[in-house]
């Protein structure tokens, strides 16, 4: 059978975690995939810890229980890194995606054993200097597809451009930023 | 020619309904409702409907507002979902019994308390018996296709019926996924024009809507609303092939699963059906002879047809999403069981309370499910009939 690839995003309420996923969504239902983007609902608030989950396949995939086993995590807030266990079932062969200013290294001893792949991302530096606020989840959208390949990284970066024009036909002068937000974040990601 | 999108199931049902261009909605623009009168509210201010967008103060009164609009000779609408549901009742019961033929999108939710905003099944579960026609969704593209049938069957010359179409919430209402929409004037050529035989205000024959029905006829009026319901049995199955034929996804009362030469089969309403049909294949593939029936229309309810697709199963679990505290299992429970109970050598059925307030089921569980399964089958010992399962144990 096939099987999705599993990704779950851990972020605090406000920061578009939530966003981040339906993006991811969009972008991979745009280069022909199967999705699922779903955030987990409660009495959420500003700041409170939140989950968001992606299925992405070449089949309908028809399981709508939440994922317990992903193949990546997305960390948008590092802080989280000490109350939640951001790497519970996450598969050794897989890698987790943390927004952050340190080296994989100095992240890694915060992961409770996890043995796979550790890539960061400052996430906050590349926002503060592309778009000029705090915006992680852009930069974060564009390094969790550079680590999970579940998208073609240039099919991604174009069809995210007409994405960012129909979302922004207002404001057109926030475009560039975050195309440049995309783009950065590609290629600074680090795996260690 | 279909096209091809993601949406949430919200922003699916709220795309049928700007297809169908209803004449009336009547909306409570909060909480408790769904994120579907809001998007119908866009589709209002850009234009893109003839809607008369009615907001309220209350679910009873949106429910008002249809039964007026509809008494009228109008096409009405709205959405809910858990309490704004519970608030609507009084009013449900209305307008099934005036065989006002609206429609409602309901986002199944748990009702309080303690306070919960999650997916169960208890909303529309408790409204089973208010005579509105139920019908639900696994996913957003069964939401979509369940309601652009809703009109045709509602409004089909001998069942005048309200209808009620469901989908889970969250789960459903707010996960984003593929789906094929129709075009605007397929949708439109399917529902058709609403062109009511009798109406409140049809001034060459003008009739009372609601009056007082004293003894003398109260109980022909009733026994009428029942045989609308018997009615619908076949209409629902004709607009459910007509569908198929325009969209290649035909629908009917249930869809059965593996269940040929299924021994062991389990039964359950909306989205966890795609969580079972993954455990059916996990298991199907380790030779285990496992089905599952997902029941899509609950009012009516199609006893007969269910008990023939289960006869030859030696064990059935039968999964409620929501308690009735009946001390005795929960209503699809009892209404298979009762379906069941005529067949000359009937299943044993084990009815699950499952997933009440968002309690996720998972392939997992439903492996659980047949492995219990398993032992009543062959040690034909069945133990407790009724049982929960997710829940922790302290």
């Amino acid at each position: 059978m096939n099987k999705p690839v599993e990704i779950r995003w851990h972020g605090r309420g406000g920061q578009g975690a939530k966003t981040a996923c339906l993006l991811l969504a969009d972008a991979a239902f745009s280069s022909g995939k199967y999705v699922q983007g779903f955030p987990e609902y409660g009495p959420e608030r500003m700041g409170a810890p939140i989950t968001a989950y992606n299925r992405i396949s070449d089949e309908r995939c028809t399981v709508h229980s939440n994922i317990y086993n992903p193949d990546f995590v997305v960390v948008v807030d590092e802080s989280l890194l000490e109350c939640v266990d951001v790497t519970a079932g996450l598969s050794p062969e897989g890698a987790i995606i943390i927004n952050t200013d340190k080296e994989p290294a100095d992240v890694r001893p915060l992961l409770r054993g996890y043995t796979g792949k550790v890539c960061t991302i400052d996430a906050r530096a590349i926002s503060e200097e592309t778009l000029g606020k705090n915006f992680p989840n852009t930069p974060m959208l564009a390094a969790a597809v550079k680590v999970s390949g579940v998208v073609d990284p240039d099919r991604f970066v174009q069809d995210m451009e007409a994405s960012f024009r129909h979302k922004f036909a207002t404001k057109p002068q926030v475009i560039a930023g975050n195309m440049n937000a995309l783009t950065k974040s590609m290629q600074e990601v680090k795996a260690g | 020619m279909a096209r091809k999108d993601r949406l949430s199931g919200n922003e699916a049902v709220a795309f049928a309904m700007k297809q169908i261009d209803p004449d009336v909605m009547g909306a409570f623009p909060i909480t408790p409702s769904t994120e579907i009168p809001q998007y119908f509210a866009q589709y209002v201010a850009n234009g893109e409907v003839n809607t008369e967008y009615v907001t309220v103060e209350s679910e009873h009164s949106s429910m008002s507002t249809c039964i007026g609009a509809s008494a009228a000779g109008g096409r009405a609408v709205t959405a809910t979902s858990s309490c704004g549901l519970a608030l609507m009742w009084e009013l449900l019961y209305v307008a099934a019994s005036d065989r006002l033929p609206i429609v409602l999108a309901c986002v199944n939710r748990a009702l309080s308390g303690p306070i919960n905003i999650n997916n169960d099944h208890s909303d529309s579960m408790g409204a089973r018996d208010s005579g509105w026609i139920q019908i639900y969704a696994e996913n957003n593209q069964e939401a979509y296709d369940n309601f652009v049938q809703a009109y045709p069957i509602a409004e089909a010359a001998g069942v005048r019926l309200p209808v009620m179409i469901c989908q889970d919430g969250f789960i459903t209402s707010h996960a984003v996924e593929n789906i094929e929409l129709c075009e605007d004037a397929e949708v439109k050529d399917f529902v058709g024009e609403y062109n009511p035989e009798h109406y409140l205000l049809k001034h060459e024959n003008p009739l009372a809507v609601g009056p007082y029905g004293v003894s003398p006829y109260y109980m022909e009026a009733k026994v009428a609303q029942a045989h609308a319901m018997m009615n619908a049995k076949q209409v629902i199955l004709d607009v459910g092939r007509r569908f198929g034929e325009m969209t290649g996804r035909s629908y009917g009362f249930f869809e059965s699963y593996q269940l040929d030469d299924a021994e062991l089969a389990i039964l359950l309403i909306g989205s966890s059906a795609g969580t079972a049909r993954a455990c059916v294949d996990e298991l199907r593939a380790q030779g285990k002879k496992v089905g599952m029936l997902k029941l899509r229309v609950f009012r009516p309810f199609p006893a007969e047809e269910i008990a023939e697709a289960l006869k030859g199963c030696k064990a059935v679990a039968v999964m409620d999403k929501t308690e009735s505290f009946s001390g005795n299992g929960g209503p699809l429970g009892a209404e298979v069981r009762g379906a069941l109970y005529d067949l000359p050598t009937p299943p044993r059925v084990i009815n699950y309370v499952y997933g009440l307030g968002g309690r996720d089921f998972r392939v997992e569980d439903c492996a659980q499910v047949f492995d219990e399964l398993a032992e009543v089958a062959v040690n034909g010992v069945t133990g407790s009939t009724y049982r929960h399962i997710g829940q922790r144990e302290e």
